[in-house]
């Protein structure tokens, strides 16, 4: 039986939010929400990470920086766009150096919406994020098996 | 003990002490979660990570990293053998010294910032923690009649050696906390998710190779508390209780030092690890043999 769904470890990346939806992402952390009790951890390092949390929108400047945190994350990986602005832009949406939502440079498995969004809501995708990285992990495995 | 028995123990340290640890980690963070207000994970929650970094896809950087980290467990479980079979105490020391040069190749061999950054620090903190344990050896080399480093004879002195041996023991379980990546914060790598260098010597140990250090650890952390637990042998049988409270309560203790001591620093490491070191074991060896030169 896999149990690979009970430890997700998450890495928490600020785009170019305005800090409402980090603040929400570190509250989950905190005793009233206690996001640990899922066996979620908040990792700084992209190689030990297996959920990618992005906050904020994607900027001509930090695209090749999601690109590549995306790119260090071994297999299988989930990615959640957390806020208004990491879905789509949100309000900084028309701003001369957004692209637009995290999904203009990585393609983006959940999106959480709300400015800011809920630290219920983004414990919601988190939830939602580790059964999907429960079913890719399977996929590898099934498709390491065949080769 | 006869040969059988010693393969035994060996046996059962290599097959046990990754059990017996991974609980230990387990409820070490539900009690810790519990201390901070918070639920916590499960405390089968330190395998469902070794496990899940297991299955996760081998990035390696290069392919000597894997064989150093491989040879950096072996080290470290030839330390076990040793030290459970009851061979000498110095070479256990010595075997664990090895395994850290291999650590540090490992890490090293990738040349990324963070991980020559944690490089340096775990070189720190090797010159923090290795007086002290060579210190111990040293101890019980002198406490025990006729002196021996052989860990069976230790195991069977007449009486506890921590009588002898007070000072040695506080600082052995000063360093422990070093040693078991705990406190300083900005350690070369901690057992802790977030730090200052983000993972230090294991930054870049992706799935496999960082499940195998994570099980290297396991296997020191095991070796570490069976010299606590030396402390409290003797030729009573049921001295091996003793062993086992002594090991508990230190195992707790560590999770309060680690609870409180939040914002230490490496620097403050080095200065107290020596001083505990020069203060504590130093007076223990000076009194030990002016204790000695009287008997005889
Ligand atoms: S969604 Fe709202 S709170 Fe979140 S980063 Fe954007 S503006 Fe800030």
């Amino acid at each position: 039986m896999s149990t690979i769904h009970k430890s997700p470890w998450l890495l928490h990346y600020d785009g170019s939010s305005c800090n409402g939806c980090d603040i929400e992402v570190l509250a989950c952390t905190t005793p009233v929400y206690d996001v640990e009790r899922f066996g979620v951890i908040n990792t700084g390092n992209p190689m030990h990470a297996d959920i990618f949390l992005v906050t904020g929108g994607v900027n001509s400047q930090n695209a090749s920086v999601v690109k590549q945190i995306y790119e260090q994350m071994p297999e299988p990986k989930v990615v959640i766009a957390v806020g208004t602005c990491a879905c789509t832009g949100g309000i900084f949406k028309e701003c001369y150096n957004i692209k637009g939502g995290a999904d203009t440079v990585i393609p983006v498995d959940i999106y959480v919406p709300g400015c800011a969004a809920r630290p219920e809501s983004i414990i919601d995708g988190v939830v939602k994020g580790v059964a999907l990285f429960k079913e890719k992990a399977a996929k590898l495995a099934a498709s390491e098996k065949a080769n | 003990m006869t040969v059988q028995t010693k393969v035994i123990l060996a046996v059962c340290y290599i097959i046990l002490a990754p059990v017996v640890i991974g609980l230990l980690d387990g409820f070490d963070r539900k009690i810790s979660a519990r201390m901070q207000g918070r639920k916590g994970p499960s405390v089968l929650q330190p395998f469902y990570d070794l496990k899940k970094l297991f299955e996760k896809e081998a990035l390696c950087a290069n392919r000597a990293q894997l064989f150093l980290i491989r040879s950096y467990l072996m080290f470290i479980m030839l330390s076990g053998v040793l030290f459970f079979a009851g061979y000498d105490l110095l070479l256990v020391v010595f075997a664990l010294s090895t395994s850290a040069v291999f650590l540090i190749l490992a890490a090293t061999s990738t040349h990324s910032p963070f991980s020559s950054q944690g490089t340096h620090r775990e070189l720190a903190q090797i010159m923090a923690c290795e007086p002290m344990e060579l210190l111990v050896a040293v101890g019980f080399y002198l406490a025990t009649v006729p002196r021996t480093f052989n860990v069976e004879f230790i195991s069977k002195s007449f009486s506890p050696n921590i009588i002898y041996l007070p000072g040695f023991f506080i600082g052995f379980v000063f360093i422990l906390t070093i040693k078991f990546r705990k406190s300083p914060f900005d350690i070369s790598t901690s057992h802790h998710a977030h730090q200052e260098v983000v993972k230090g010597v294991t930054a870049e140990m992706v799935g496999r190779e960082y499940a195998l250090v994570t099980l290297a650890e396991w296997y020191e952390s095991a070796v570490l508390y069976g010299i606590v637990g030396l402390f409290f042998m003797s030729r009573n049988p049921f001295s091996i209780v003793y062993a086992i409270i002594a090991i508990l309560v230190v195992w707790f203790l560590e999770i309060v030092i680690d609870n409180t001591s939040a914002r230490v620093k490496w620097q403050l490491m080095l200065k107290l690890a020596w001083g505990v070191t020069i203060i504590a074991a130093g007076m223990n060896l000076f009194l030990l043999e002016i204790i000695r030169s009287n008997i005889r």
